[in-house]
């Protein structure tokens, strides 16, 4: 598999170095010890510095349209994508990224539980898929991907972050904080809140994920931000509705919101949204980076599956924080901004109505 | 500088934003709908239409005749002996148009059959009777085709109540469900349903002479004004502040209020905790 040089950072060198094999068989093995070997040397790699601010990411953004609560034929699916991206012009992406609930579609209800896997199961199942597609011995590359996950009976819309190769790591997992539960959704019914909004280090720059209605909420971005990401990455389920202009109305919707957090924060967002319908319910794709300037780079069709294919360079987050340091405004005022947050939670009346109060 | 000279600029009044329509991204939306609905999902190529003359059955047949291919469509003509022959002739319209194929199947015989023991049955009691034969016509035409049929009501009729239940709204997908009359009245024109279908008066032609707009009691354009504001969730009397009388706000309110069930299907008796479609949830496709 050939793969520019560009995207080749020193840890990644490493990596490549190492016997494909041993990794193989790390994989394969369920017990725990292998596991923490594997966290161990991901905690090594992500202590060193990981970025330089040259650095560029090749992105793969994948829409497509899960089958039904097939896990096992939506995992096939990935491993089609990745035998795919092998063959592309531009070379194996650094980073893959898809949409929420890639195993299992969106609208499961009550089958939550029986599509919902352990993080760790998702990630092992994900490498055996990239072994299956490239070869054992393929270069590591790192995948976003939303599922349905279950942490010991506990269900939660997720993401989450990991490197496949000969060295695994299941780097990081995101739950989904807003539950979109109301009109067409009703996820707060099947499974719990997400609590936190981490950034955390990779070997493609500092990011974060916000999964869907996460990313709806200016201030999930200014967290993320805040915490030192340089690209927020967005698997998301968006059911398109409102069809009296020549796109879908929340298509247009998204792609504002993304705009204008992208530019307040300076921050790359990378959009990956399923297509295809669900009992009626029709998906708009159109998965799209977002440049820190609020500069669309590039987007796919609202329809029909597709693979985008960018990339990027994270010198541009630190030219556009420079350009519009809004970011920077936010951190001098951080304190009184915070006091205001403590203030109105202070002044709720616990048990007070919610803001819906009508249809 | 003189306040009176300062350049104004006025809103434009509020419009009825949820019932504009972009027809040409509608009818992207919904044959990718019939696609993914049915050979995607469900694995059904072929798709029956009961072709009643009408501009909702003859936008469906234009649909399904671009999403799946006209050989793979049916149109179904189920004339009862007192149906209008204008229906008949404008159904055969649509077909000739669409290139779908054209199936002929005259329901008096079976509806007479039943109507043989209730001689007294009032002209909707007949009516109902029609309309479900025509049913029971298009789900043994989708077993003899394995095809599936596809729904023709409109969200006006749904949200009224204005058709007959276990009926018109039995088949299992529906493109245009979602729709009020006066948009599939901008998407007919804009698929090329002939003029001569779009411009006439609805009519269930379940009885001699009747309308649609004679039944309800309001027209279509001032029914769906009012409709789409009330699921929008404003009151009455903010809807009626909007430039419509109490007596038609009324009329469409209480239309709707009272026939939530027809859009459900039966209630059933709950006595466990696994209740399904109560405690046991599972989506349609799942």
């Amino acid at each position: 598999m050939k793969r520019p040089s560009k995207h080749g950072a020193a840890n990644e060198r490493a990596a490549r170095r190492r016997p494909a094999t041993a990794g193989t068989k790390r994989l394969k093995t369920t017990n725990g010890v292998s596991r923490r070997q594997s966290a161990r040397s991901a905690r090594a790699r992500d202590a060193r510095p990981a970025t330089t601010q040259r650095q560029t990411v090749s992105l793969a953004l994948v829409q497509f349209a899960p089958r039904k609560g097939d896990v096992r034929a939506n995992f096939e699916r990935i491993e089609q994508v990745f035998a795919a991206l092998r063959h592309d012009k531009e070379g194996f992406p650094a980073v893959v990224v898809f949409p929420e609930a890639s195993l299992s579609g969106y609208f499961v209800e009550g089958g939550v539980a029986e599509v919902a896997l352990p993080a760790a199961t998702v990630s092992q199942r994900l490498n055996r898929a990239a072994s299956a597609a490239l070869g054992a011995s393929h270069e590591p590359f790192d995948v976003v991907l939303g599922f349905y996950e279950d942490d010991r009976g506990k269900l939660y819309n997720s993401a989450l972050y990991a490197t496949l190769g000969s060295t695994p790591a299941l780097r990081h997992v995101h739950r989904k904080l807003f539950l979109p539960t109301y009109g067409v959704f009703d996820e707060e019914r099947f499974v719990s809140r997400g609590r936190t909004i981490e950034a955390f280090d990779t070997r493609h720059g500092r990011v974060a994920i916000l999964i869907c209605e996460d990313a709806c909420h200016a201030v999930s971005v200014t967290i993320a931000a805040l915490r030192g990401a340089q690209i927020v990455y967005i698997p998301s389920a968006s059911p398109g509705r409102g069809l009296e202009d020549v796109e879908p109305a929340n298509v247009r919707m998204w792609r504002d919101i993304m705009r204008v957090a992208a530019a307040e924060h300076g921050i790359f967002m990378v959009y990956a949204g399923l297509v295809g319908f669900e009992g009626g319910k029709g998906f708009t794709g159109a998965s799209r980076l977002m440049g820190p300037f609020g500069d669309l780079r590039v987007e796919a069709p609202f329809d029909g599956a597709a693979i985008v294919r960018t990339t990027i360079s994270l010198a541009d987050v630190n030219i556009a924080r420079a350009a519009l340091p809004a970011l920077g405004d936010l951190e001098s005022n951080l304190s009184e901004i915070t006091a205001m947050f403590d203030k109105e939670v202070a002044n709720r009346p616990s048990g007070a109505p919610s803001s819906r109060t009508r249809p | 500088m003189k306040a009176h000279a300062l350049p104004v600029v006025h809103a434009p009044p509020p419009d009825d934003a949820g019932l504009r329509l972009d027809p040409v991204l509608a009818r992207r939306w919904l044959i990718n709908f019939l696609r993914d609905e049915m050979v995607n999902r469900r694995g059904k190529k072929v798709a029956i239409v009961g072709v009643s003359g009408g501009i909702d059955s003859a936008v469906v047949a234009y649909l399904c005749a671009e999403a799946l291919g006209a050989a793979n469509v049916y149109g179904i003509r189920m004339p009862y002996r007192t149906s209008s022959p204008q229906s008949f002739e404008h159904g055969g319209l649509v077909i000739e148009q669409t290139k779908i194929h054209d199936i002929v199947v005259d329901i008096s015989d079976a509806v007479d059959g039943y109507l043989r023991y209730e001689p007294k049955a009032s002209p909707n009691r007949q009516g109902n009777v029609m309309a479900r034969q025509r049913m029971i016509v298009l789900f043994d035409q989708s077993a003899k085709f394995d095809g599936l049929p596809v729904g023709t009501g409109n969200k006006s009729e749904r949200l009224l109540g204005y058709f007959t239940w276990h009926a018109d709204d039995s088949p299992p997908i529906n493109p245009i469900g979602d729709l009020f009359k006066t948009q599939v009245w901008q998407l007919a024109r804009h698929l090329g349903v002939p003029s001569v279908i779009v411009e006439k008066p609805a009519t269930a032609d379940l009885i001699r002479g009747q309308t649609d707009e004679g039944d309800l009691g309001i027209s279509y354009p001032r029914a769906d004004s009012i409709l789409n504001r009330l699921l929008l969730g404003y009151r009455e009397e903010e809807i009626i502040a909007s430039g419509f009388t109490p007596p038609e706000v009324r009329l469409v309110v209480g239309r709707v209020n009272s026939t939530h069930w027809k859009r459900h299907l039966p209630t059933t008796a709950m006595v466990s905790t696994t209740a399904i479609n109560e405690f046991y949830l599972r989506p349609v496709d799942y």
